[in-house]
């Protein structure tokens, strides 16, 4: 039955293009014509040791890709086709497969394992391919060690692939016997040894029961720790990866291991090699992260503690840890700051000096304050920039209190550093350390900010000054600029920029000109600043944002009008659209709240607009994402008046509704459909149709994300408060789609946190929908058509309270439809909100809830329950 | 160099991008303009029904200059729809502020029941006016519906501050006065708290609510950078005995203009109401006697009275209450409209009682008001003026009502104010 396809399959790896084509056109037609043949002769051409390696590679691959995909939907339609099968075939499949774990060409074993793997992954969750497990576990007995190892690589995929719940404790604790026996010392095979730390990384999520076992963890621990001294660089590796997840999932259980892990990891940073001494360091940024969790819970003034206790490990281990950390500063590459991705040990070193600040707070200053004054001077570059950077790594965390009188001192040095030192790397650092000092020490946030009149405009100068040095350095202190920018946000008319603001727009768009602006992120962090500085523009400096207006439209109507262009070209003008739409918004949005400065920017609306709806031209997800949200602004500021440009903008409005694959433009669309309910009111009622029509398309489609449904939910809200009781006919279609999506969500038992919050984000939504529609009837003579749903909005708000699982968002909104229940229905439902036991006693316990937002919401709520009861 | 591992950020990296940041902006405001509107929907709505008719008329923009504002009231009114009122925006907002406040009727005798009804306050001596703290900024409104101050505060959204609790687009309003020596806003009533209105509370529970809550959010704090003005409780009182003392004759730390007296049932009531009162005398007041445009305490009783188009004088009421007339002539010489405010003279010959109503009889024109005036007096204010120069109600008739009102007389009593 099985079909020859090798030709085929090396065809298709071709050079030659037709060729090529040819063979995946007959590939496909095999698969649709029929797939289980399909299926079985690609297993058997992965199986058969007498085909080439290439053939066999490609067949694996497109197994896989016929079991998983990256989207949910697929993902599950695929799944649903495998099972549907017939069993014959699935089973001679999977034969084959175990079968291939035993070839001796490694490239077969290898992909043979992560087809099991997804193959494992669907069917183990229904209860199917019982005996996997065990006839897998039956091959680590055998001799050879390639059969050994594939067979542990195999392990390591299938823990990836399923939920730990889906095996049981006793076949757990066979594959962890089996994987840290094949990790033991013992172990003579490097590859199998490597294979088992591998696999153990993966299955450390299914160790719950055996690490809480006193010698069962002991057992695991020593393993892992006697794997980091391995000769083999690649277990060394994977062992100290695995104690890094050791270090998230077990947090805990660590206590009487730190003191091995401090000596194992401060030798790997000092001694081993680079990806080693990485792991190394991550471990500890690992229990940063942890302690910073836990002690963020302890201080959040809701539950006031946490379910893990903190054990103080990073304040314990400082006195060693900072030292260990800051030699690692001194070991830069040259041109590190040139490469945007890059990753090396200063870089861990100096992020993990910073999680570090961030866990103990104070305590870390006096231990770093001597590296700082020591180097910072020395004529050795690497010097000065090692305790730059470990300046600016510790910026936050310790309190402003204890940093600003050292800040005050190093200000100036800082500036004279930015504006003479002769290394770029040193430049670098001081540009990025300032940045930080305005982000931690400066603005609201705290009590009395480093940066004052007199400094600013040294600052300024110095800032505007490295705009026209080497790309990382201008991009750093453009970034500088942002945040002393963003420290005057709120800062009304007295901001001590006002002076500058001509100055460093100029210099900003000098920058974004610049040649070499595509290098270094740097014309995108220019645009973020001079976005920054529009953001914290008042009365008084409005007329200079003006002024930048027609200069963005210039720039914008030229890329518009660029015609011809490479790829390459066409990549860094589509950036450039995108950059220049965030920069209208941003314009948009702060001249549109500034009411002297309202009327004179509507001048520009139309061209705004124009412009606009030519970049819409473009195919780029980005751009059309940022120019979706510059017209919600638009439409905002302009309200009503935003009605003249809708038959122009309303086919690119369906367009994004549309738009499932790039969906995040689909929920910005559909949230902009918001701003243009809120701004053009019964303007937008000839438009409805279409955009309810469209909402309610996406709402019945699987395709498209999940959590763009809350938010049309919401939408519906606003078109009905915008057209009242207009919204009449789409009752029929709007409000059994509510009652369904209210009846699936009011029952859902969320498994784990993710699926608590998305089913509360509908729940929000859907509460947000009955709010709009009740207000939107409100004193209308056809509020009687809404009576006949009142007795299901209950419910619904009564099964959430049974449940237990509402958030205070859906709480407050729940009281919200509640009171707006009795406002608009009056008497019609009064007694019957009064008889519904769980309103009541929502209400009741509300009004005694920590949040004071909450509990004016049931304040209100019984208030208008209350005059809807006597009314 | 490779990559960091997928969820370690390079210190050296911005922690989010620009974009991210638009997006996350935009989406913030969506919602919170979302839930402003379906807020504004509830608050105006119920609030706006129970106030009954809205002036559309635009009121004069300079400040006002009288001490004491128990006196005017609207004019031209019409229906206002509550959902169009959800969606006010500028200068509507203005307008619509403008006749918001509750102003006191003149207390010209005593309302019975008053040791049990009742509040009473010192009022602070000052500018009355409502504070609106929303969106990060503080904004004062005077009765005319002008801005005072624009200024940071620690009510709820009243700065821009980080740490922001719920919406920072819902509103919070309270009447207040500002005095001006110490500067402070003494809170004497809360309308609006975080978006919730209170206009449909009683007294009892609004004067609760302040407390409360005015006390969680630090704006009794002496000013800093983010709370430019201090805002002040003031001491409410039961009427009995020893609340009417303590108010008349107790210290305060404000310059005291008068009584206060507040009905405990009574709900916040946009324009005149009966149901708050306000009472002078020399002792706990500098401006017991009406001024005149000088500022001076002129020999004769002076009124401002707007001209009906019978020549008819009226005061702000609703409805009005004619006061007087004025002769063609006069209105032919000063070249007067329907519809203007005029200031007269009472002259003592020409008063008369009918039917228990004062008449004025013939007035003398005296002039035309300050123009940020933008209503004329109220029937009370003339009568307690009129009283004030010949037979003021003085403490001791307050306080011999308290005595002498045994509480057996409840329901009776209650039946008399009703028909006020």
């Amino acid at each position: 039955m099985a079909l020859e396809v090798t030709q085929f399959l090396l065809n298709a790896q071709s050079v030659d293009g037709a060729t090529r084509n040819h063979a995946e056109e007959s590939l496909k037609q095999i698969q649709e014509q029929n797939l289980p043949a399909f299926l079985l002769s690609l297993s058997s051409e992965l199986a058969n040791n007498n085909k080439p390696i290439e053939s066999r590679r490609l067949a694996g691959l497109i197994l896989k890709n016929a079991l998983d995909a990256k989207e949910l939907h697929r993902k599950n339609d695929l799944a649903q086709r495998w099972l549907s099968l017939d069993l014959a075939t699935k089973t001679q499949i999977k034969t084959s497969l175990l079968q291939t774990l035993s070839s001796p060409v490694s490239d077969a074993r290898s992909t043979a394992s992560q087809v099991i793997a997804k193959v494992a992954g669907i069917e183990l969750p229904h209860k199917q391919w019982p005996e996997l497990i065990g006839s897998l576990l039956s091959n680590i007995h055998q001799v050879e060690t390639h059969v050994k190892q594939a067979t542990l690589e195999t392990l390591g995929y299938i823990c990836e692939e399923v939920p730990p719940q889906v095996v049981d404790q006793d076949q757990v604790n066979r594959i962890l016997t089996a994987v840290v026996q094949g990790m033991n010392a013992t172990e003579t095979s490097s590859d199998v040894r490597l294979a088992a730390t591998r696999a153990l990384y993966n299955a450390l999520g299914f160790a719950q029961a055996n690490f809480t076992n006193d010698m069962e963890r002991d057992y695991i621990m020593r393993v892992v720790c006697e794997a980091t001294q391995s000769s083999d660089v690649k277990i060394r590796q994977a062992a100290f990866e695995c104690l890094v997840a050791i270090s998230s999932t077990y947090y805990e259980k660590l206590a009487q291991y730190m003191q091995d892990i401090f000596n194992i990891t401060s030798k790997a940073v000092r001694e081993d090699e680079e990806p080693v001494a990485l792991q190394a360091i991550e471990f500890w940024s690992s229990i940063c992260d942890e302690e910073i969790d836990i002690l963020d819970d302890y201080r959040s003034e809701y539950t006031g503690d946490s379910d893990v206790p903190c054990f103080y490990f990073i304040k314990q281990a400082l006195p060693a840890l900072v030292p260990m950390l800051l030699e690692t500063l001194l070991k830069q590459e040259e041109d590190q700051d040139q490469d945007e991705g890059g990753w090396n040990i200063a870089m861990a070193g100096g992020t993990c000096l910073g999680l570090v600040a961030r866990t103990v707070g104070d305590d870390i200053v006096p231990l770093v304050m001597p590296f700082i004054e020591e180097n910072i001077s020395k004529p050795d570059w690497r010097r000065r920039e090692a305790a730059t950077y470990a300046f600016g790594s510790i910026l936050e965390g310790p309190s402003p209190g204890k940093l600003a009188p050292i800040v005050n001192v190093a200000l100036n040095f800082m500036l004279a550093a930015l504006a003479r030192d002769p290394n770029n790397h040193v430049k670098d650092t001081t540009a990025w350390t300032l940045g930080r000092i305005f982000e931690f020490l400066h603005g609201a946030v705290v009590e009395t900010s480093v940066i004052t009149q007199e400094n600013c405009q040294q600052i300024l100068t110095v800032l505007l000054q490295s705009m026209k040095d080497v790309p990382n350095v201008a991009e750093k202190a453009c970034g500088a600029l942002y945040f002393l920018a963003q420290g005057y946000e709120d800062e009304g008319s007295v901001s001590p920029l006002t002076p500058f603001f001509q100055d460093i727009f100029q210099m900003l768009l000098y920058v974004t000109h610049r040649e070499d602006a595509t290098e270094s992120n740097l014309r995108t962090a220019a645009y973020e600043a001079l976005n920054e500085v529009v953001r914290c523009s008042n009365d008084e400096t409005a007329p200079i944002v003006m002024q930048l207006i027609p200069v963005i439209m210039l720039e914008l109507h030229q890329t518009v009008e660029a015609q011809k262009l490479t790829s390459d070209e066409r990549e860094k003008q589509n950036d450039l659209q995108g950059l220049l739409c965030g920069c209208l918004q941003v314009i948009i949005q702060k001249m549109g709240s500034i009411e002297g400065s309202k009327y004179a920017f509507m001048q520009y609306a139309d061209q705004i607009m124009d412009l606009l709806l030519k970049v819409f031209a473009s195919r780029n997800a980005t751009v059309h994402e940022e120019a979706m949200l510059a017209i919600g602004a638009l439409a905002y500021t302009a309200g009503p008046n935003f009605a003249k440009y809708m038959p122009q903008f309303y086919q690119y409005l369906e367009m994004g509704l549309q738009n499932f694959e790039e969906y995040q433009i689909c929920a910005i669309t559909v949230g902009v459909v918001g701003d243009l309910c809120r701004a053009l009111e019964d303007k937008i009622l000839p438009y409805c149709d279409g955009i309810m029509t469209q909402l309610l398309k996406n709402l019945s489609s699987n395709q498209l994300h999940r959590s763009v449904k809350p938010p049309i939910f919401s939408c519906f809200g606003d078109i009905a408060l915008a057209i009242g009781e207009n919204f009449e006919k789409y009752l029929v279609y709007a409000m059994p789609m509510l009652q369904s999506a209210a009846e699936l969500s009011a029952h859902a038992v969320s498994q784990d946190d993710e699926m608590l919050e998305y089913t509360n984000q509908l729940r929000n939504g859907i509460l947000e929908a009955y709010s709009g529609i009740l207000q939107g009837f409100k004193s209308s003579p056809k509020t009687q058509l809404l009576v006949p749903y009142a007795p299901h909005v209950l419910q619904f708000i009564d099964t959430m309270y049974g449940g237990r699982e509402m958030d205070d968002a859906v709480m407050k909104s729940a009281l919200g439809v509640l009171g707006d229940l009795a406002d608009t229905l009056g008497s019609h439902v009064g007694p019957l909100i009064r008889d519904s036991s769980s309103s009541k006693d929502l209400i009741e316990e509300c009004m005694v809830y920590d949040d004071p937002l909450v509990r004016e919401s049931a304040e209100w709520a019984k208030h208008a329950i209350n005059r809807a009861v006597s009314g | 160099m490779a990559p960091p591992p997928d969820h370690r950020r390079p210190i050296k990296r911005v922690a989010i991008s620009d974009q991210q940041r638009r997006r996350e902006l935009a989406l913030r405001v969506q919602a919170d303009r979302r839930s402003d509107a379906q807020n504004r929907a509830r608050q105006l709505a119920s609030s706006v029904l129970s106030l009954g008719p809205v002036t559309e008329v635009e009121p004069e923009l300079e400040q006002e200059q009288e001490m004491s504002d128990a006196s005017d009231q609207s004019g031209g009114r019409t229906e206002l729809d509550p959902v169009r009122a959800a969606s006010l925006r500028g200068p509507e907002v203005r307008r619509w502020f403008a006749t918001q406040l509750m102003l006191p009727e003149w207390m010209v005798d005593v309302p019975p029941l008053l040791d049990s009804d009742w509040y009473v306050f010192p009022r602070p001596s000052g500018k009355r006016c409502f504070v609106v703290s929303s969106n990060g900024t503080t904004v004062s409104r005077l009765r005319n519906g002008s801005i005072l101050h624009r200024f940071p505060s620690s009510l709820p959204n009243g700065a821009r501050t980080k740490d922001v609790s719920g919406p920072s687009s819902s509103y919070s309003i309270l009447d207040c006065i500002f005095h001006e020596a110490d500067e402070t806003y003494y809170v004497i009533d809360m309308v609006c708290w975080r978006g919730y209105s209170l206009y449909d509370c009683t007294a009892e529970f609004r004067f609760f609510w302040l407390n409360s809550k005015l006390s969680e959010t630090g704006a009794s704090d002496p000013p800093s950078q983010y709370h430019r003005y201090r805002f002040n409780v003031v001491q409410i009182y039961e009427c009995n005995l020893i609340g009417l003392q303590a108010a008349y004759l107790g210290q305060v730390s404000y310059v005291k203009d008068g009584l206060l007296f507040y009905n405990k049932h009574a709900h916040y009531q946009a324009g005149n109401t009966p149901l708050a009162l306000v009472w002078k005398d020399n002792v706990c007041s500098q401006y017991v006697l009406d001024t005149d445009n000088q500022g001076q305490i002129p020999s004769q009783q002076q009124v401002v009275l707007e001209l009906q188009n019978d020549g008819s004088l009226t005061t702000s009421d609703d409805p009005p209450v004619a006061l007087g007339c004025l002769s063609r002539d006069m209105i032919a010489q000063y070249g007067l409209r329907v519809g203007n405010l005029v200031r007269v003279e009472v002259r003592d010959d020409s008063v008369k009682l009918v039917d228990g109503k004062l008449d004025l009889g013939d007035l003398q024109l005296v002039g035309k008001p300050n123009r940020s005036r933008a209503f004329a007096d109220t029937y009370s204010k003339v009568l307690f003026q009129y009283a004030a120069r010949r037979a003021p109600l003085r403490i001791e008739d307050l306080v011999a009502s308290i005595q002498s009102n045994p509480s057996v007389e409840n329901s009776q009593a209650l039946d008399i104010e009703m028909e006020g």
